[in-house]
C-alpha cells in the first residue's frame, strides 16, 4: 500500500517539526532570559549603589568607622556621620511595630476567624484601599492632623517628632500585616478548629491557643514584611520627622532617618556629599538585606 | 478564547505607537532647536528662583509659542553644577557663586530678593538685632523670653545644607552650618518653612520676600522693616541676589532671548509682582 | 475581654482609613471641577493638574509595557519550564529582595543608572525604567500564583493531542490564567500611580505638559508631595490626592471584578 503522503510532504512534515524544534529551544532561552533579568536588576542595583556609595571610603579616605557612629552630619563642612539617623531609624521601625503588629494582627484575626461574613466583606477592600493610598497622601495628612494634634495636646514645642513618625508608619504597616496575617490564619486547617473545639475550648481559646501558634510563621513573615515598610518609607516621615540632626533621646525629638536623609538632600548633593547619601543608601540596604534573609528562614522553617 | 490574542495585540499597538511618539517628538525636538528661536529651554536650580522662573516662563510662552521651558527646582548647588556640566542650559542661584564654583560660568542677575525672619503672627517679639538672630540660629538663645517675649521654647527652623537661601543667610548674618543649632527642625523648601512656622507659636525661620502673606509675622533686623524699598536702599542688610548662570557654549539663540526677555521692562514687572526686586 | 479587642482593633484600622480618606475628600473637594482635572498648569493659584495627570498615564504605559512581557515570560519560565535547583533559587531570591527594596534605593539607582550612566536625564523613560523594575516582581508573583491555579489536566491534555509545549502554553496555559495575570497587571498600575520618591529622583519636578518621553516631567504624586512642601498647599495636596485615591478605588474594584468575571467565564 502506497503511503498517503508524498515524499515532499513528508520533507515538508519534518521541515516544519524542526522549525517547531528550533521555536522551542529558542522560546525556552527566551523565557529563562526574561527571569534572569530579574536577577541582573538586582545585582545592577547592588552593584551601582555600593560602587557609588563605597567611592568616598574606598578613593577619598574617609573611614567609615567614623562614618557609622560619627555624630555630625554638616556636608558643607564635609563632616558625614550618620549614627543619629541610624538610631532614628530603628527607634521609628520598632516604635512603629509596636502599635501597628497588635492592632493589624487583631485585625487579622478578627477578618479570619470572628467577623460575620458580611462586615469583613466590608473591612476588606478597606484594608486594601489603606494599602493603596499612596505614601505622600499619609505625609499631607501626618503634617496637617497628627503633627498639630500632638502639638497642641502634649503641649510640645514642635510636633515633628519620632512619635509622630512612628503614629504614621504604624498606620502604614497595617494593610501589610492585615492581609499577610490574615492569609496564614486562613490557611491553618479546619480539623485545628475542630479538634480545640471538640475538646471543649472556648472560641477566643481556640484562636489564641491553637489557631495563632499555628499560623506562627505566617504571621512572623506579616510583621517582618511591615518592617521593611516602615524603614524604607521615606516621603511621608520626610513630612512629619522634623529631619533635625541629633540623637533622639525621647519620643518628643525630631528626628532625621536614613531615608529622609537622602530624599532630602540628594536633589542638593554632589561630589563627595552625594556619594555620602548612596553609603547612606547601602546602609538602609542592609538592613533590608537583613530581613529579607530573616523572612527567608521563616519561610523554611514554615515549608518544614 | 480570543483574549489573550487581542491583548497581545493591543500591547504591540500601543508599544508602536509609544516608540512612533517617542520618535516622532525627538525629531521635531531636533527640528525646533536647529531654527535657533524655538526648542526647549532647560533650566534648573535654586527653589527660591524656580517659582519666579516659572511665572515668567509662563508668560514669556504665551508669545512665543514654539518654546517650551522646563523649570526643575533642584537647589542652587545642583543648579549651578547642572550649568557646569551642560546638563541643564541655564542654572539658578539664589546665592552668590563660590569662587571654586565661577570657573567658565557667565552670570546674569535676574532680580534682588530679601530674605525675612519670620514667627508666628501671636509672638510679640517683632524687632530683632542680628546679633540675637545669630544667638537664635546658634542655640545660644532658646527662650523667646531672653528676647522680651513670652516665655517658651524657641523652635528654630532652618533649610536643609545645599539650599542657596541658607548659605545666603548664614553668610550674612554670620554662622556656619556647624554652628546651627542640632535639633532645629530641617525643611526642605521656603514653603515648607512657612507652613512649620504659621502652625507653630514657638517656631522662627527664614523666607523669600516671595513667600510672604499673613499666615506669619515678618521680623525688622535693628529696627528696618523688611521691605523691598529698604532692600535697594541697602537699609535692610538680608538680601541676595537671584542669578541665571550659563555656560557660553550652551547657551542657545533661544535661552539668551528668554534671558533678554527677564530683564525688559515687562519680564522685570512680573518680577516686581511676584515679590521679588527689579534689578533696576 | 479579648473578643472586645479584636473588635476595637478591626474597628480602629477601618476607623484609620476613613478618617485619613475622610479628610482628604473635605480639604481638596472644593477645589475638583473640570478645569482642575483638566486644566493646563499654572504657577499661579491652585492650577490645573492636566500635565500631572498625562505625566502619571506616561508612566505607567511605559513601565508596563516593558514589565508586562518580561515578567509574564519570567513566571512561565519558573512555573512551566525551569527544574527546581540552584538557579531557580537564585531568581526566586531575586526577585523577593526586588520586591523588599525602598521606593528611595530605586531612586537612587535609578539617579545614577538610567538619568546618569545611560545619559537619560531626568526624564519620564529613566522614571518609568526605574518603576519597571518595581513592578517587575509583582508581575512576576500573581503571574506565578495564576499559572499554579491552572489545572495540570489542562496541560495535559493539551499536549497528548500532539501539541507543542509553546503551543500548550500560548493556546492553554496563557489563557486561563490571564484573569490573574490581568489583576496582577492592575495591582502594578496601582503601585505606579502610588509611587513618589523613586520618581521624584529620576523624573524631576518640572511642572509642564511633556512634549515627549525624554522630558523632564511631574506625576500626581510629586505634585501632591511638592505643593505641600513648597508652598504649603494643603488643600491642593489634598485635591490631587483625591483624584489618587479615586484611581486607586477604581485600579482595586476593576482587578476584583475582572478577577471574579473571567474566572466564571473560565470554569
Amino acid at each position: 500500500m502506497p503511503s498517503p503522503l508524498s515524499e515532499k510532504q513528508i520533507v515538508d512534515i519534518g521541515k516544519s517539526n524542526k522549525r517547531k524544534y528550533i521555536l522551542e529551544k529558542f522560546s525556552a532561552r527566551l523565557f529563562l532570559f526574561c527571569a534572569l533579568l530579574s536577577v541582573i536588576s538586582l545585582l545592577l542595583i547592588i552593584g551601582f549603589v555600593f560602587y557609588k556609595g563605597a567611592h568616598p571610603f574606598i578613593a577619598e579616605g574617609y573611614s567609615f568607622i567614623d562614618f557609622i557612629f560619627g555624630m555630625d552630619w554638616v556636608p558643607s563642612e564635609g563632616k558625614f556621620g550618620i549614627f543619629p539617623m541610624i538610631v532614628a531609624s530603628i527607634f521609628a521601625t520598632f516604635g512603629a511595630l509596636i502599635i501597628g503588629v497588635p492592632i493589624g494582627l487583631f485585625t487579622a484575626i478578627f477578618l479570619a476567624e470572628i467577623a460575620p461574613k458580611t462586615i469583613a466583606k466590608l473591612i476588606s477592600p478597606a484594608v486594601q484601599l489603606l494599602a493603596g493610598i499612596p505614601s505622600v497622601l499619609y505625609g499631607v495628612f501626618g503634617l496637617a492632623i497628627i503633627v498639630p494634634f500632638l502639638q497642641n495636646n502634649l503641649g510640645l514645642a514642635k510636633g515633628q517628632s519620632l512619635l509622630a513618625v512612628i503614629i504614621v508608619l504604624a498606620i502604614m504597616m497595617l494593610p501589610t500585616i492585615v492581609t499577610v496575617a490574615e492569609t496564614a490564619i486562613r490557611a491553618v486547617p479546619k480539623t485545628y478548629r475542630e479538634g480545640s473545639l471538640a475538646l471543649g475550648a472556648s472560641q477566643i481559646g481556640t484562636i489564641f491557643k491553637v489557631v495563632v501558634p499555628a499560623a506562627k510563621s505566617g504571621i512572623m513573615a506579616a510583621i517582618v514584611l511591615g518592617l521593611g515598610r516602615a524603614i524604607g518609607e521615606t516621603m511621608a516621615v520626610i513630612l512629619v520627622a522634623g529631619n533635625s540632626l541629633i540623637l533622639p533621646t525621647s519620643l518628643t525629638d525630631s528626628v532625621r532617618p536614613l531615608t529622609t536623609n537622602i530624599a532630602l538632600e540628594m536633589g542638593y548633593a554632589f561630589g563627595t556629599h552625594q556619594e555620602m547619601l548612596f553609603a547612606t543608601g547601602i546602609v538602609l540596604f542592609s538592613f533590608i538585606l537583613l530581613l529579607n534573609f530573616v523572612l527567608a528562614k521563616i519561610g523554611s522553617k514554615g515549608g518544614k | 478564547m480570543g483574549f489573550f490574542r487581542k491583548t497581545t495585540i493591543g500591547l504591540l499597538v500601543l508599544s508602536l505607537a509609544a516608540v512612533l511618539t517617542a520618535c516622532g517628538n525627538n525629531n521635531e525636538n531636533g527640528k525646533d532647536s536647529s531654527n535657533g528661536s524655538g526648542g526647549t529651554i532647560s533650566i534648573s536650580g535654586s527653589t527660591s528662583v524656580g517659582p519666579l522662573a516659572e511665572k515668567i516662563a509662563d508668560k514669556y510662552k504665551e508669545k512665543n509659542e514654539n518654546v517650551n521651558i522646563e523649570v526643575n527646582q533642584i537647589g542652587s548647588s545642583a543648579g549651578i553644577t547642572n550649568a557646569t556640566s551642560g546638563v541643564s542650559e541655564i542654572g539658578m542661584s539664589s546665592r552668590d557663586l563660590k569662587e571654586e564654583e565661577k570657573v567658565g560660568l557667565n552670570e546674569t542677575i535676574v532680580a534682588y530678593d530679601g530674605i525675612v525672619v519670620v514667627t508666628h503672627p501671636t509672638n510679640n517679639v517683632k524687632d530683632l538685632t542680628m546679633e540675637q538672630v545669630k544667638q537664635i540660629f546658634t542655640g545660644e538663645v532658646t527662650n523667646w523670653k531672653q528676647l522680651g517675649g513670652d516665655d517658651m521654647e524657641i523652635v528654630v527652623v532652618s533649610r536643609e545644607d545645599g539650599s542657596g537661601s541658607r548659605d545666603a543667610f548664614q553668610e550674612i548674618v554670620g554662622y556656619t552650618s556647624g554652628e546651627l543649632i542640632r535639633n532645629s527642625i530641617v525643611a526642605s523648601g521656603n514653603g515648607n518653612i512657612k507652613t512649620t512656622v504659621a502652625t507653630n507659636k514657638h517656631a522662627v525661620g527664614f523666607i523669600s520676600f516671595e513667600y510672604i502673606d499673613d499666615t506669619i509675622s515678618t521680623l525688622k533686623i535693628n529696627g528696618v522693616e523688611a521691605t523691598a524699598e529698604n532692600v535697594l536702599q541697602q537699609k535692610y542688610s538680608l538680601s541676595r541676589p537671584f542669578l541665571f548662570v550659563h555656560k557660553e557654549e550652551n547657551l542657545s539663540q533661544a535661552g539668551q532671548q528668554f534671558i533678554d526677555y527677564i530683564l525688559s521692562p515687562d519680564g522685570q514687572a512680573i518680577v516686581s509682582e511676584a515679590g521679588a526686586i527689579p534689578v533696576n | 475581654m479579648l473578643r472586645g479587642l479584636l473588635w476595637f482593633s478591626a474597628f480602629l484600622t477601618v476607623a484609620v482609613l476613613v478618617i485619613i480618606v475622610g479628610y482628604i475628600f473635605y480639604k481638596g473637594f472644593r477645589l475638583i471641577n473640570f478645569d482642575f482635572i483638566f486644566g493646563d498648569y499654572s504657577p499661579v493659584g491652585h492650577g490645573g493638574i492636566w500635565p500631572m495627570i498625562v505625566t502619571t498615564i506616561y508612566t505607567i504605559v511605559i513601565s508596563l509595557l516593558i514589565a508586562t512581557p518580561i515578567g509574564i515570560l519570567s513566571a512561565v519560565y519558573l512555573q512551566e519550564y525551569a527544574k527546581q535547583g540552584r538557579l531557580v533559587r537564585m531568581i526566586r531570591f531575586a526577585t523577593e529582595s526586588l520586591t523588599g527594596i525602598p521606593s528611595i534605593i530605586y531612586g537612587l539607582f535609578g539617579a545614577v543608572f538610567f538619568v546618569t550612566t545611560l545619559k537619560l536625564g531626568m526624564s519620564i523613560i529613566a522614571a518609568s525604567l526605574t518603576l519597571t523594575i518595581i513592578v517587575l516582581p509583582v508581575i512576576i508573583r500573581t503571574t506565578e500564583e495564576a499559572l499554579k491555579t491552572v489545572p495540570p489536566a489542562y496541560r495535559e491534555g493539551s499536549l497528548a493531542l500532539g501539541t507543542t509545549k509553546l503551543q500548550t502554553l500560548y493556546k492553554v496555559i496563557l489563557p486561563s490564567a490571564m484573569p490573574g495575570i490581568l489583576s496582577g497587571i492592575i495591582l502594578s498600575m496601582g503601585r505606579i500611580v502610588g509611587e513618589s520618591a523613586a520618581i521624584f529622583l529620576t523624573a524631576g519636578t518640572v511642572a509642564a505638559m511633556p512634549d515627549s518621553i525624554f522630558s523632564s516631567a511631574r506625576t500626581l504624586t510629586v505634585h501632591s508631595y511638592l505643593v505641600t512642601q513648597e508652598s504649603g498647599d494643603i488643600e491642593l495636596a489634598a485635591a490631587v490626592g483625591i483624584v489618587l485615591i479615586v484611581i486607586i478605588l477604581v485600579l482595586n474594584l476593576s482587578a476584583t471584578f475582572i478577577s471574579k468575571k473571567l474566572n466564571k467565564a473560565d470554569y
